[in-house]
Formats: structure tokens, C-alpha cells, sequence
């Protein structure tokens, strides 16, 4: 479904990714790990044109995304949950989910989907005028996977869901991303928190200083003795 | 389709007519003589700046300090047609229109190169090209450079009462409209705007146009209504008096806008006997609402009929 050739990304003189490559089957949950640093979210603001690519390419569902601005990457089918939530703090809880839903047009349908975000997210429902800045840290969460998912995604990046979660809340929210997966969309998963991270995904990736440096499926990594050591603390 | 009967929006039409035939009846009784009219058209044309600007810094997050240049593109076209070509009422449309054109394109050019920078290099930016715009009127052969026009009368306060009521209904039906929520949305956070697919670049020149075409309708208002216009009216101290509205008011609040035009606007007609003390006094009142209400008189909060019958409703239903 996603293919990333050789992708290069520059800040500047700072080169933040070295020829990645990867591939993200359609229906797969798929991992990506590694320390502070390594480049996992700018491949993933890479992969949703939220910054230039120096050198690679990215193909999405047949089609070239080189040429693709960020709009046109959503409307292809690939939305973002960005680090840090960035939900809109001063506009309602339902405001934030219409502007997920910003390039669709059809009415009937943004409507229904706000349905199954709020039967997905009780407690948006309940808070559904409350501004959105008001919402405690699990809740911003839920509100920007629900935002997420008004763009109706076939692909969807979720970065570092768990940032800043209680243990008890990274539970639900990844039993919440596994279920979202189930019922038909594909994940790519920026995580720290490897431990989670490699108990659901079907396949992971390990990044260091801008490189993939470890693949395979996440039981595979779960029981390596790198992993183990690096990541998993012993 | 929309209701546009509905009861708010007839609420908001009762008060804007009867506010209008308010002030007529005081004017026509001679309870608001002459020199309050020119307040009254002060706060007018005040309004139309601080809202303007609002729509630039409190709903987009843009913030300009170039306003006054986009003022005087107004205030000139309006007074070159003015002394040009037609007097009276035509030549103030005409002039506001030309004005509107005019100032679209500026800031259009202007807003492609430097929407990109954020915050005070953005406020950097756009001061200094109000003060290019000022000092290209200042040796123009038609705008008679330093010295000014001196125009004829040709805006009433009728005029200024009804543009105001129009570029109000511009900016605020464009504030809750899909764009304005996705005006907002930049000012909020421009990343997560972009990931939603918002094309952010375009937002902030929408609003920064917009902005810029109202203020030179004020700019229009001004001529027609003043007599002189200078180039020296309009330094960059012009874009701070606006600033301090939207500041004031609270940023990303009309209703805010309003209210702090109309009571800086009394607090300087109250002042104008002590004039030694006036900016020490004004300059404290700032202080002090910036101590205690530092986002503003309303923060981002608007006044709303809905809100209101709600209260009210809620009573009704308490008390039976």
C-alpha cells in the first residue's frame, strides 16, 4: 500500500533520514521505533508532505507522491495524528472533528462518521461543546484520532499516541488503534513506548540516527536480544 | 439552505435599525450636536479598522502592523476620485471601490512573501511597508505629497453607519463559515491545520486580502468625512492606535472590537479638555487592562442572541 524508496530528508546541513526504506501492507499495523531523535516523526511528516524530501521516493496505492502537497496527500488517503495532539484548544470538540473532515464534501457522510467518532469516543460525546483545550491529556487523544479519522483515511500515522498518558490510558488507546485497524484501516505507529508498540503491531521497524537498522514482525523484535536491551530495558 | 428568518437574525436586524434610528432622532434633536457626530464618525470608521484588523490577527493569527497602509491607499483613491473626477456620494463609492481594488493587489503582493514569516518578523515585515506605501503617497504628483488634499464633505454619518453595518456582517458571517474555521484553525496550529489538508498559505493571504480591502474602505470613509488628508495621519503609529482596539477589545473578538473602539474613543473625547494628561491617563487605562484582563476586554468570547435566549429560556424554566 505504502512504499518509501530511499527517502532522504535535510534540515538544513543536518541530514534527519538516510536513504529509508519501507513498506506498509494494506490492513497491516505496522511499528516504528526507536530513541529520541532517530527520525521517526520527520519520516512521518515526510510521508504526509509536511516537509521536502531530498532524495527517494514515497508511493502510495500505485501512485507517486513525490510531486503531492500535503492537501492532496490527505485527500489521496493518508492522514496524521501529530506528536503532541495539536488539537485546536479554542475551538469546540465538535468543531475539531468538522475540520478533520475539512476536504470531503459530502454532507450525509461527515455526518455519520461524526456518529461513529462519538460511539468510538464516548466521552467526546459528552463533551462535545466544551472546547477542546479544556479536554484532559487522554481525552485531547481520543479527540485527535477522532479528528484523524473524519478524513475517512486508508492509511493512518499515529504519532506517539501514548506521549504523556497514564499507563491505564496507553491500554485503551492501543486497544482503541486495534480495533480502528480491524475495521479496515491500515497503521503506521510512531512509538516510544516499544513494549506496546511490537504487542500489536503485525510488523515493526527500528530507527537509529536517521536509519532503519532492525525490520520484522513484531514478535520477531519482541524477542530480540538488541531489542531487549535497548529498548525494552533488559 | 439556511433560515435566515430565523430569531437571532431578526434580533440582530431590530437592533442594528433601531440603533440607526436612535442616533438619527438624538442627531436630529440636537442631543448629539456637531462635535459628537464627528465621534460618532471616529468611532464608525474606528470600528471598521479594529474589525478589519481582527480578522488578520485575532481570528487568522497573522499579525500586521502595516493596517495604515491600507488605509491610506483608501483614504487617497477616495479623495484623488473625490477631487478628480466626481464629487458627493458617487465619487466616495467609486473612490472605495478603486481603493478596495487597489488595496487587494498591494496586499496580495505583499502577502505572498511575507505570510511565510511568523510572528514578529511578520510584524516587522508588514510595518515597514505601510511606511513604503505612506512614502510612496508622500511624492506622488497626484496625492499633492506632503501637504495633503483638502476634499469637500461627502460622507455622512449615515454612510459610515452602514458600511460599518456591512463590513461587520462580512467578517463575522466569514468567521463561522467553513473558511473562517479553517482561518482559525491556522491560528490555532498551523501544523496540525496542514495535516488536515488546510492549505494554510492560502488562508492567511484570504484573510490578510480581506482585511486589507475593509481598511481601505475605512480609509475611503475617512477622506469623505475629514476634509484633509495627509500622508503624515497615517505612520506607523496609525497601525499601533488600530493594534490597540483589537488588542483592547481582545483578539478574535467583534463584539470586543466594538466595544473597546466606542470606549477608547469616549475615554479620548473625555480627555480632549485636559490634553497635557490625556496619553498619561490613556496610557494607564491600557496598563491597567493589560494587568487585568490580559487577552482583553472579551477574550475571544462574542456577544450572541442564541447565547442569551438561552439564559433567558433557561430562567423561565426554573421559575415555572
Amino acid at each position: 500500500m505504502l512504499q518509501v524508496k530511499d527517502l532522504s530528508v535535510h534540515y538544513g546541513m543536518i541530514q534527519a533520514l538516510r536513504q529509508v526504506s519501507l513498506e506498509v501492507n494494506e490492513g497491516e499495523i505496522v511499528a516504528l521505533i526507536g530513541a529520541n531523535g532517530a527520525g521517526k516523526t520527520t519520516l512521518l511528516h515526510a510521508i504526509s508532505g509536511l516537509v521536502k524530501k531530498s532524495e527517494g521516493e514515497i508511493i502510495f496505492l500505485e501512485n507517486s507522491l513525490n510531486k503531492a502537497t500535503a492537501r492532496s496527500i490527505v485527500s489521496s488517503g493518508i492522514t496524521q495524528v501529530p506528536e503532541g495532539r495539536r488539537i485546536f484548544p479554542d475551538m469546540s470538540v465538535a468543531e475539531n472533528l468538522l475540520m478533520g473532515a475539512y476536504l470531503r464534501k459530502d454532507k450525509k457522510g461527515i455526518e455519520e462518521d461524526m456518529q461513529k467518532v462519538y460511539e468510538r469516543f464516548p466521552r467526546l460525546n459528552e463533551r462535545k461543546k466544551q472546547l477542546a483545550g479544556t479536554l484532559s491529556g487522554g481525552e485531547q487523544q481520543m479527540l485527535a484520532m477522532g479528528r484523524a479519522l473524519m478524513a475517512k483515511p486508508k492509511l493512518l500515522l499515529l504519532d506517539e499516541p501514548s506521549m504523556g498518558l497514564s499507563p491505564l490510558l496507553v491500554k485503551e488507546i492501543f486497544s482503541i488503534i486495534t480495533e480502528i485497524n480491524k475495521q479496515g484501516t491500515t497503521v503506521l505507529l510512531v512509538e516510544q513506548n516499544a513494549r506496546m508498540a511490537l504487542q500489536i503491531a503485525d510488523r515493526a521497524y527500528v530507527m537509529e540516527t536517521g536509519k532503519i537498522v532492525l525490520s520484522g514482525t513484531g514478535e520477531e523484535l519482541a524477542a530480540s536480544d538488541e531489542i531487549k536491551k535497548a529498548y525494552l530495558g533488559g | 439552505m439556511k433560515n435566515w428568518f430565523k430569531r437571532t437574525n431578526l434580533l440582530w436586524l431590530a437592533l442594528i435599525v433601531s440603533t440607526y434610528v436612535i442616533l438619527n432622532v438624538l442627531i436630529s434633536t440636537g442631543i448629539i450636536n456637531n462635535v459628537y457626530q464627528t465621534v460618532l464618525l471616529t468611532i464608525g470608521i474606528n470600528i471598521i479598522l479594529a474589525i478589519s484588523l481582527n480578522l488578520i490577527i485575532g481570528i487568522t493569527g497573522q499579525f500586521s502592523l502595516g493596517h495604515a497602509g491600507f488605509m491610506i491607499i483608501g483614504a487617497y483613491s477616495c479623495g484623488v476620485v473625490l477631487k478628480l473626477v466626481a464629487g458627493g456620494t458617487i465619487g466616495v463609492l467609486l473612490g472605495m471601490l478603486i481603493g478596495m481594488a487597489i488595496s487587494a493587489a498591494v496586499a496580495l503582493v505583499v502577502a505572498i512573501p511575507t505570510l511565510r514569516l511568523r510572528g514578529d518578523y511578520l510584524a516587522i515585515a508588514t510595518l515597514g511597508f505601510g511606511e513604503i506605501i505612506r512614502i510612496v503617497v508622500l511624492n506622488m504628483e497626484v496625492t499633492n505629497g506632503a501637504a495633503g488634499l483638502i476634499l469637500p464633505k461627502a460622507v455622512s454619518w449615515h454612510m459610515v453607519y452602514w458600511a460599518m453595518v456591512i463590513c461587520t456582517l462580512v467578517i463575522v458571517n466569514f468567521g463561522i463559515s467553513a473558511h473562517g474555521r479553517a482561518c482559525i484553525s491556522v491560528r490555532e496550529d498551523e501544523i496540525a491545520a496542514e495535516a488536515m489538508g488546510i492549505n494554510t498559505t492560502q488562508y492567511k493571504i484570504l484573510a490578510f486580502v480581506i482585511g486589507a480591502m475593509i481598511a481601505s474602505v475605512a480609509g475611503a470613509l475617512y477622506a469623505g468625512a475629514f476634509y484633509v488628508i495627509k500622508p503624515e495621519m497615517f505612520t506607523y503609529s496609525k497601525s499601533i492606535d488600530i493594534l490597540v482596539l483589537v488588542v483592547f477589545g481582545g483578539m478574535g473578538s467583534i463584539t470586543g472590537s466594538f466595544i473597546s473602539t466606542v470606549l477608547v474613543s469616549l475615554l479620548n473625547t473625555a480627555l480632549q479638555q485636559f490634553s497635557s494628561v490625556r496619553m498619561i491617563v490613556y496610557g494607564l487605562a491600557l496598563v491597567v487592562i493589560m494587568v487585568f484582563r490580559p487577552s482583553g476586554l472579551l477574550g475571544r468570547k462574542e456577544f450572541s442572541f442564541d447565547a442569551l435566549l438561552k439564559k433567558f429560556d433557561k430562567k423561565k424554566g426554573a421559575a415555572s
